[in-house]
């Protein structure tokens, strides 16, 4: 459990970074809270050559309500991203999400950026970003671009944020009015998910007008399952929720693991769903 | 016809303890922490590979490395590559390969060590590791037991020519005896493989002292005393030699009950170097270095009248080894042979036992060692046969449990129990879990086909601990005894040490054994200090597992204190000129009967014993009194444990709703201790039903060796637990006190499962793998509705 040897190089502005990780080249790495780096390194599986440090850099710490949106410095620890007001308020789902990862210890180190930019399949906040179409705003050497979240997750570990770059900001549009809940499935308090689902809804007549579905852990990114929101438009009872649930295993190719093969996956895509929008319409 | 007393002794205070704040600031040395000048820090390389040769290893690239003293692999060891012994041939033909430290050209499990690399520091040894030079030719690898006994397996050690490594049979008789019954039972549970997981991981230092031929020998074990004399007989260091010292150590649960191969090295090259060598695991070495605990499956046959009256059990167990023999693996499926009947009486038992080898991590003592196995057995078939024969299960239970009046009650496994009372533990447990209340709602929740349904696990349990009579375990092959010894010294001062053989890990001995030698020398706990885990301090004992250190070391202190009073006694008669009759003792203080101004307290009587000027003729100088305590039989502690399970039928998902366990531990020095015990125990045995199992793959490559995917309750998982107790003191040792180490964790696990299956047995469930994920429940569901 001990790391290969590295530098260590704490950047203080965004500039800074981009200019440790232009000179580590290839065998540099960007740390937020470490606290999926670290894991990687102890156990050899990674081995840096520089780890650039950007958890002390002001400009990308913080949180803004911007009028039409949320806009979250990717340095913010998760304690600061669910215990905010404005996240609480208008971001039920991304504070839900957010609250259920980890241990207390870990979500005051571990920051929003780090696990968007980790992009582990298991993580609970991916899905979040992806189901309410996030923003995020991306530094490198030729300045800054946004990128909507659909183009974010590439892949397992894999994002738009390329080597050499430094992801910012996250936009959420505020949802104010809307339901929403995080629906984790796993087996212990502090394990990871196995399916979780991220719902928010807006009622109107006691109806379900809009819905936004992200899955967690069904595939290799987080699984947008538009085919379930669009057909929860209308739904006013258990029973249409549950009809509609039907659709989150669409498409979906999940992977197989200790905690779930693909029959028991798609299961539980289906009935987490009906779960979390229930529960996110306050309908029982 | 036992008596129920209750617990107002004056041992019974629940006064917390001594060594907590200690351990909770943090102002303690573990063996980790021990920086002795000169040390080199060791580095391991470990088989990547469940079996395959050593085609070629060069270790001399480590040497190139920064900081690095020396390297070894099995060549350059030599004479010094001592092998690990296993002190328990359970059997005249038990097959045992041989086990050295390094392996020589074949590693047998992944993990298995190849060589080692020695520097000035930590990370300069891990960074020279990669510097190595190995190859290795894979063989297949047997994972699975009944694979590796089925005729032309692959073998684990080719020279062994097979993979069973004993075949142990009890009993006989059964076979007629069924001849009587109206139902047979019969199913075949798994009980899964765990990782003892303790918090501290395993630490050695080891270190030529230089003032004498001594080497001192840190360690994080249970056994400072068994390990001097096994690494003094495996190493050829002189046993005077030799001292072994287990500082605070950060939990065990039998998986520091162990002489291991790190440790043998450790003390090897110490001497080789003639500097001090450290070694300390890491989490991912832990995992699969460590010795394991269960991996057995048992085949479990019950039989019964139509009316519930037991005629008899037929247990058929595979157990699996792992890769090699460690102190006691042979032994530890057959610490549980005895207790497969339970609290029931019967009429024939048949028990048989197969060790078998397979390319896995050796398997050893873990919390219980033997006793969950059988206690889940004999709990999970009383379920089934109740179902079967339509019967409410805690009324089986009553019907043939072995009745309060009965006691001494000699079972049909040969064991005598002293003492117990079921009906009265269960009827408190019945009481405080609101039994009929929790049936009612079961039931309305099955007529209205909820999603989640309920179920109630029941375990009426008994375990055999305080290990052990002497004599038994020479019965039982075990090449060493289960005495205990105790020390008790006045210094002049009037401060008191005892000097336990026990070696405490977390359990708190230090405040009950000075509540034990307060209570007969009158001498406030606060004074009392206890030595312990030191050989060169304490240099007489046999450690601490099996429950043993209070049934069996707590009497040694009781018969030492008491002696050293004795001794006392005539001192102080000799300076009040009265006779020892004429004496009271109170509080700590000699007293003339009649005239209690003449008095001497006992720190005055050990002064006077340190001067020796006016000690009576034929005193010795000096106020110490020894003990070495050989227990007359085991205590049997029970109880009644009772869960509330909530399955959702949906997900799969399983909730333990309430807890309520009523233990009757015997007489208890300390509740509050006894309790705690209790508490850590039944979350452990929960985590054996809910959470824990390690696995591996069809090539023996470990499939969740970390604590990310091998699962470990905390705290927020576990509901509060009920607790109660009973009392009915044992009559096998004087204090009447039995074991609780391990109780809880007997108890749990097939209270928990009980409450599954029931459940679901609407559903057409008889039975759930542990451990029981939501996976797992959901396709056991799935299955009995005839589904896939
Ligand atoms: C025991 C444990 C349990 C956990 N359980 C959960 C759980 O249940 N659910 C869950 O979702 N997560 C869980 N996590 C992960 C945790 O949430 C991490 O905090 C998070 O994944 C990563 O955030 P971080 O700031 O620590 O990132 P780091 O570990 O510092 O970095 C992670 C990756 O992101 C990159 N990175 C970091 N910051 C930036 C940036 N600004 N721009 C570009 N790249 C960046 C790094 O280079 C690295 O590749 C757990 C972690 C641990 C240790």
């Amino acid at each position: 459990m001990i790391p290969v040897a590295f530098d260590y190089k704490k950047a203080s502005s965004v500039q800074d970074a981009l200019a440790a990780l232009a000179a580590g080249g290839e065998d540099a790495k960007l740390m937020g809270g470490g606290q999926s780096l670290l894991p990687v390194l102890r156990l050899r599986l990674n081995a840096p050559s520089v780890v650039v440090d950007c958890s002390s850099i002001p400009e990308i710490k913080g949180i803004k309500d911007e009028g039409g949106k949320i806009v979250i410095g990717a340095g913010t620890t998760h304690h600061a991203v669910m215990n905010d007001p404005a996240v609480k308020s208008s971001l039920k789902v991304l504070a839900d999400a957010t609250a259920s990862v980890a241990d207390p210890q870990i979500r005051h180190r571990g920051t929003l950026g780090g696990a968007l930019a980790h992009s582990d399949p298991r993580a609970d906040q991916p899905p979040v970003a992806l189901a309410l179409d996030a923003e995020f705003t991306i530094a490198g050497a030729t300045g800054q671009r946004t990128v909507a979240a659909a183009d974010f997750f590439q892949g397992p570990f894999e994002t738009a944020v390329g080597p050499d770059e430094i992801l910012v900001s996250v936009a959420f549009p505020k949802l104010d009015g809307w339901g929403g809940h995080y629906e984790k499935f796993n087996r212990a308090a502090q394990a990871w998910s196995i399916v979780g689902v991220a719902a928010t809804v807006r009622m109107e007549g006691g109806k379900i007008a809009e819905a936004r579905i992200g899955l967690t852990n069904v595939g290799g990114t987080p699984h947008r399952a538009s085919a379930v929101e669009q057909a929860l438009v209308g739904a006013s009872s258990i029973a249409e929720i549950e009809a509609a649930s039907m659709h989150a295993s669409d498409g979906l190719s999940p992977f197989a693991d200790e905690d779930a093969d693909v029959e028991y996956r798609l299961h539980l895509a289906r009935v987490l769903t009906a779960r979390s929008v229930a529960k996110a319409a306050g309908i029982s | 016809m036992t008596d129920v007393v209750d617990t107002g002794t004056a041992l019974g205070r629940p006064i917390k303890r001594k060594e907590d704040a200690r351990l909770l600031h943090g102002q303690t040395n573990w063996t980790d922490n021990i920086q002795l000048p000169g040390t080199v820090h060791m580095a391991i390389l470990r088989s990547p590979f469940a079996h395959a040769k050593i085609t070629h290893l060069d270790v001399s690239g480590a040497l190139a490395m920064p900081n690095v003293v020396a390297a070894f692999g099995a060549a350059e060891l030599g004479d010094l590559n001592s092998s690990v012994p296993c002190v328990w041939p359970v059997t005249d033909d038990m097959v045992a390969p041989d086990f050295p430290a390094l392996a020589k050209d074949t590693v047998h499990h992944v993990g298995d060590c190849v060589a080692v690399v020695l520097a000035t520091d930590a990370v300069s040894a891990v960074d020279a590791l990669e510097a190595m030079s190995v190859d290795y030719e894979p063989l297949q690898a047997v994972v699975n037991m009944e694979s590796a006994i089925s005729p032309g397996s692959t073998l684990v050690h080719e020279d062994k020519g097979t993979n069973t490594c004993y075949v142990y049979n009890l009993g006989g008789g059964y076979d007629e005896k069924v001849k009587e019954a109206d139902v047979v039972v019969k199913r075949r549970f798994i009980n899964q493989r765990l990782i003892p997981a303790f918090m501290e991981p395993r630490s050695v230092v080891a270190a030529p002292m230089g003032m004498s031929d001594e080497i001192t020998m840190w360690t994080s074990t249970q056994i400072p005393h068994i390990l001097r004399l096994l690494i003094a007989l495996v190493t050829g260091i002189p046993e005077n030699n030799l001292r072994v010292i287990a500082p605070d150590v950060g939990g065990g649960f039998g998986g520091k009950l162990q002489i291991y191969r790190e440790e043998i090295l450790v003390a090897q090259l110490a001497r080789k170097l003639g500097r001090p060598v450290k070694w300390t695991e890491t989490r991912s070495e832990d995992m699969v270095a460590t010795h394991h605990g269960r991996d057995q499956i048992q085949d479990i046959e019950i039989a019964a009248k139509s009316d519930g009256t037991l005629v008899g059990l037929k247990v058929d167990l595979k157990a699996n080894m792992g890769a090699y023999l460690q102190i006691i693996t042979p032994g530890v499926p057959l610490l549980g042979m005895f207790m497969y009947p339970g609290i029931y009486k019967m009429d024939a038992y048949d028990f048989q036992c197969t060790g078998v080898f397979t390319n896995t991590t050796p398997t050893d003592a873990y919390r219980g060692a033997g006793r969950p196995e059988s206690t889940y057995a004999i709990e999970r078939i009383m379920d089934e046969l109740a179902a079967e024969l339509g019967m409410e299960p805690m009324e089986l239970r009553r019907k043939n449990w072995i009745k309060h009046e009965e006691f001494p009650y000699t079972t049909i496994a040969g064991l005598t129990y002293d003492t117990g009372n079921y009906e009265l533990a269960t009827a408190r447990a019945l009481e405080l879990f609101d039994y009929e209340g929790l049936r009612t709602e079961q039931k309305s929740r099955r007529d209205s086909g909820d999603r989640v349904q309920l179920g109630i696990g029941i375990s009426t349990f008994t375990e055999m601990c305080g290990l052990a009579p002497s004599r038994t375990l020479g019965a039982l092959k075990y090449v060493a005894g289960g005495w205990e010894h105790c020390t008790v010294r006045v210094l002049p001062t009037g401060k008191v040490e005892v000097i336990t053989g026990t070696s405490p890990h977390g359990q708190g001995h230090e405040t009950a054994w000075s509540q034990i030698a307060s209570s007969i020398l009158g001498i406030p706990v606060e004074d009392i200090e206890v030595v312990h885990s030191d050989t060169g301090r304490a240099p007489y004992g046999m450690d601490t597992y099996g429950s043993r250190s209070l049934a069996v070391g707590g009497q040694a202190i009781k018969a030492a204190s008491e002696r050293l009073v004795d001794k006392a006694r005539v001192i102080a008669a000799h300076q009040l000129e009265c006779s020892p009759e004429d004496l009271d003792y109170v509080n700590g203080v000699f007293q003339v009967k009649g005239d209690p101004e003449k008095a001497q307290p006992l720190g005055a009587v050990a002064f006077e014993a340190f001067t020796a000027h006016n000690l009576p003729d034929g005193v010795e100088p000096t106020l110490s009194a020894e003990a070495t305590i050989d227990p007359q039989d085991f205590s049997y502690p029970h109880g009644t444990h009772l869960a509330a399970m909530e399955v959702d039928t949906e997900t799969g998902k399983v909730t333990l709703r309430k807890y309520v366990c009523v233990d009757d531990v015997g007489v208890q020095v300390n509740p509050m201790i006894v309790e705690g015990q209790v508490h850590g125990g039944v979350a452990q045995g929960i985590a054996q039903a809910l959470y824990e199992g390690a696995s591996y793959d069809e090539d023996g490559q470990p499939q969740n060796a970390n604590l990310s995917t091998y699962l470990i309750p905390s705290a927020p998982d576990l509901p509060s637990f009920i607790t109660d107790t009973t009392c009915t003191p044992s009559t096998t040792n004087p204090l009447g006190t039995k074991g609780v180490g391990e109780a809880g964790a007997i108890a749990s696990t097939p209270a928990i499962m009980n409450g599954i299956v029931d459940a679901i047995r609407h559903l057409g469930v008889n039975d759930v793998l542990m451990p029981a994920t939501p996976m797992t429940v959901w396709k056991t569901i799935q299955a009995a509705k005839g589904g896939k």
